[in-house]
Parts: structure tokens; C-alpha cells; sequence
């Protein structure tokens, strides 16, 4: 084995190659390398970031459903209330309607009844006179005994 | 073989021996046409396959990544771009777990370290005598196709590092530190002399064990295909396949070893005690 020239040629030649390693090799690779890293990281940032808004979401969705359904009872609630109500106010209107039509008409019954005895009363008293007058076979005078008549249709 | 007989050490040597290109005392300029030749021309000289094979092979490795650098994208990558970027991503996060300071020198330095020489390693899987042979076809007498198993290369590549280690070592530290390193440490002041021999021996070691170590095993797994080939046809398959599974191994530890260390010896460089 001699040592020659060759380990001076080789020396350059490996200095020129590692010169030209480090300016047109390495850095452009090294760098792209590390933007993949700062994407790849970025992404999977993105990707947790986008996780904890869809549970945020989820969260306020509940919630919000939850108060919508809370809204709805309580809608529903007062709506059967007023219905309640309601019939209740109507049933108190027709009972008093029926209240009032039924004194009318009890009313209205006494005044005929009344009226029928009124009139009862006087046929009564002109039958009585006829048939006095039949009995004592003479006239008898309404006005001389009309006094004795009243008495007797007061009675009736 | 050159015309020679073909006999077990000839061919084993033939195939060990570079394609040298130089001045020789006697011919002048030219090929070496004998190791004893090659030896000869003495240090000017320079062997032309190991420089062809890992200029060629780092132009190949340059080619692909700066293809991909030029259309590199940060969103869904294509296949070269993903191939090339679980390397660059290994590289960087061995580079990460071992060196803490800022130094936008280290990571290229260490991806560059790691891809060529597992090229260059990679060399050692093609067959032993494929490449030579087409050469041999063409006139060319040498040839040796795996760069890492020329003592040349490895050892190139490991002083540039030696030589970034003493670089950053006083551009932090500066003169004074670095020098205080090696002569203060561990035994204090009083023993200057023999702390410097140690820990001179400790950073001369750096460069030798790295470019010995990748040597090393390289040049054996070289060698021990080469034996194989010189085995009957039935026998080598049994062989040979195995050992290139295992190679693979190899020559990929090997890469990661080398560029592991680089990172180690800099980040070391780097620190402030």
C-alpha cells in the first residue's frame, strides 16, 4: 500500500462534496422536512381545536334543548290552565244563565198562576152568585152584597 | 492476466493492485505496469480507479439529493423524495442526539460521510471480478472498483475530519484552550510533558483508528471474496452468497461508523470543559 497523491485527491474531492452537500442539499431538504413537521403539527392543533368546539357545541346544544323543552312544559302548562279556566268561566256563565232563566220562568210561572186564581177567584165568586141567586131564586145584588162576595172569593 | 500464468497469489495480487498513474524514475510519466512500478514512482502519484470510482459514485450521491433538493416539497413526498428524505432524517437526528451546539457545517458533513462511503462500500457487492475484467477487455491492466479498500481514500477522508476537529477545536476554544486541553489534562500542570503525550496520542488516534477501521474491513471483505472466486465454481455460490448478505451488513455499519464517529469527535471538539 502506497501512500500518494490519491489521499490528497480524495481530500478535495470530499471537501468539495461536503461543500456541496451543505449549499444545495441539505438545507432545501431540512427545510421542507420541518415545514411538514409545522404542518403536521398545525394539523393535528387544528384537528383538537375543532374537537373541543364540536363538544362545546354538543354541551350548548343540550343545554339549549333543555331550555326549549323546559319552554314547551311550560306552555303547554299554562295553556291547559287557561283552557281550564276557560271552562270553568263558562261553566260558572251557564250556570248562572240557567240560574236566571230558571227564576224567569218560575216568575213567570207565579204571575200566571196568580193570574189564574185571580180569574179562578172571580169566576168563582160569579158562580157562587148565580148559584145563590138560583137558591134563593132571586136576583142578588152584586153591589149589596159585594162586601160579603170579596169575603168569600178571599177565602177561595 | 497480463500474460502471466495464472496461479492463486498472482491473481490475488493483480487484483489488489490500483491502476497508479505517475512519474516513474526510469519511464517517466505513465501507467505503472507493475506493483513494483507503482511503488516506485513514490508519492506523486496518483491511483487513477480509486479517485475514478469515488469522484464518480459522490457525483452519483450529489446528482440524486440535489435532484431531489431542487423539487422538494413539504406536502405529500414522491418516492425518491421519501427514500431520500428517511436518510436525511436519520442522519439528522444521529447528528441531534449527539451534538448539542449550533453548527450547520456537522449535518451536511455527516450525511455527505455516510452516503458516499456506503457507496463506495457498496462497490464491494458487485462481483470480484465483473469490473476488472471489462476493463482487463479494454486495455486497462489494473483495476481496483471498491475506493474504501485504497488505504489513500479512507485515510483522506478521515484527516479532512482530524483537520475540522483541530479547526473548531481552536475556533471555540481558541489557541490557548485547545492547547490547554492537550497538555492540562488529566494529571495537571506538573505533569505537561506526559499529559501532552497522551492526549497527542489520543488525537492523532482519531484520524488513524477511522480510516484504518473503515480500511480495514473493507479490504478483508474484499480479500475474502477474492478467495472465494479462486474456489472450484460449485463452491463459491455456497459461499459467496452468504458472505455478501453478511457484507451488507458491513458495508452499511461501516458508513453509519464512520459518520457516527465524525459527529462524536466534533461534538467532543465543540464542548468546553
Amino acid at each position: 500500500m502506497n501512500i500518494n497523491l490519491t489521499l490528497i485527491g480524495q481530500a478535495i474531492a470530499f471537501f468539495v462534496f461536503v461543500v456541496f452537500c451543505m449549499k444545495y442539499v441539505w438545507p432545501p431538504i431540512i427545510q421542507a422536512l420541518r415545514e411538514r413537521e409545522k404542518k403536521i403539527a398545525d394539523g393535528l392543533q387544528a384537528a383538537e381545536r375543532a374537537a373541543r368546539d364540536l363538544t362545546l357545541a354538543q354541551e350548548k346544544v343540550t343545554l339549549e334543548l333543555k331550555e326549549a323543552k323546559q319552554q314547551a312544559a311550560a306552555i303547554i302548562e299554562q295553556a291547559n290552565k287557561r283552557a281550564t279556566q276557560m271552562i270553568e268561566e263558562a261553566k260558572d256563565s251557564s250556570r248562572q244563565e240557567g240560574e236566571r232563566l230558571i227564576a224567569l220562568a218560575k216568575a213567570e210561572i207565579d204571575q200566571e198562576k196568580n193570574r189564574a186564581k185571580e180569574s179562578l177567584r172571580a169566576e168563582v165568586a160569579a158562580l157562587a152568585v148565580a148559584g145563590a141567586e138560583k137558591i134563593l131564586e132571586s136576583a142578588v145584588d152584586a153591589k149589596a152584597h159585594s162586601k160579603m162576595l170579596d169575603k168569600l172569593a178571599a177565602e177561595l | 492476466m497480463a500474460g502471466e500464468t495464472l496461479t492463486a497469489s498472482s491473481y490475488i495480487q493483480h487484483h489488489l493492485q490500483n491502476l497508479v498513474y505517475g512519474n516513474h524514475p526510469v519511464n517517466g510519466w505513465g501507467f505503472a505496469h507493475t506493483a513494483k512500478e507503482a511503488s516506485e514512482m513514490g508519492f506523486w502519484a496518483i491511483h487513477v480507479d480509486s479517485m475514478l470510482w469515488s469522484i464518480g459514485l459522490g457525483i452519483i450521491f450529489a446528482w440524486v439529493f440535489s435532484k431531489v433538493a431542487k423539487s422538494v416539497t413539504s406536502g405529500v413526498p414522491g418516492g425518491l423524495q421519501n427514500f431520500v428524505e428517511v436518510i436525511v432524517e436519520f442522519v439528522d437526528s444521529s447528528v441531534k442526539e449527539t451534538f448539542h451546539g449550533k453548527n450547520s457545517v456537522i449535518a451536511p458533513l455527516a450525511l455527505t460521510i455516510f452516503c458516499w462511503i456506503f457507496l463506495m462500500n457498496f462497490m464491494d457487492l458487485i462481483p470480484v471480478d465483473f469490473l476488472p475484467q471489462l476493463f482487463h477487455l479494454a486495455g486497462v491492466q489494473y483495476m481496483k472498483v471498491v475506493p474504501t479498500t485504497d488505504i489513500n481514500v479512507t485515510l483522506g477522508m478521515s484527516l479532512s475530519v482530524f483537520f475540522l476537529i483541530i479547526y473548531y477545536s481552536i475556533k471555540i476554544k481558541g489557541v490557548g484552550g485547545f492547547m490547554g486541553e492537550l497538555t492540562l489534562q488529566p494529571f495537571g500542570k506538573w505533569m505537561i510533558p506526559f499529559n501532552f503525550l497522551l492526549e497527542g496520542v489520543g488525537l492523532i488516534a482519531k484520524p488513524i483508528s477511522l480510516a484504518l477501521r473503515l480500511f480495514g474491513n473493507l479490504y478483508a471483505g474484499e480479500l475474502i471474496f477474492i478467495l472465494i472466486a479462486l474456489l472450484p465454481f460449485w463452491a463459491q455460490g455456497f459461499l459467496s452468497v452468504p458472505w455478501a448478505i453478511f457484507h451488507i451488513l458491513i458495508i452499511t455499519l461501516q458508513a453509519f461508523i464512520f459518520m457516527m464517529l465524525t459527529i462524536v469527535y466534533l461534538s467532543m471538539a465543540h464542548e468546553d470543559h
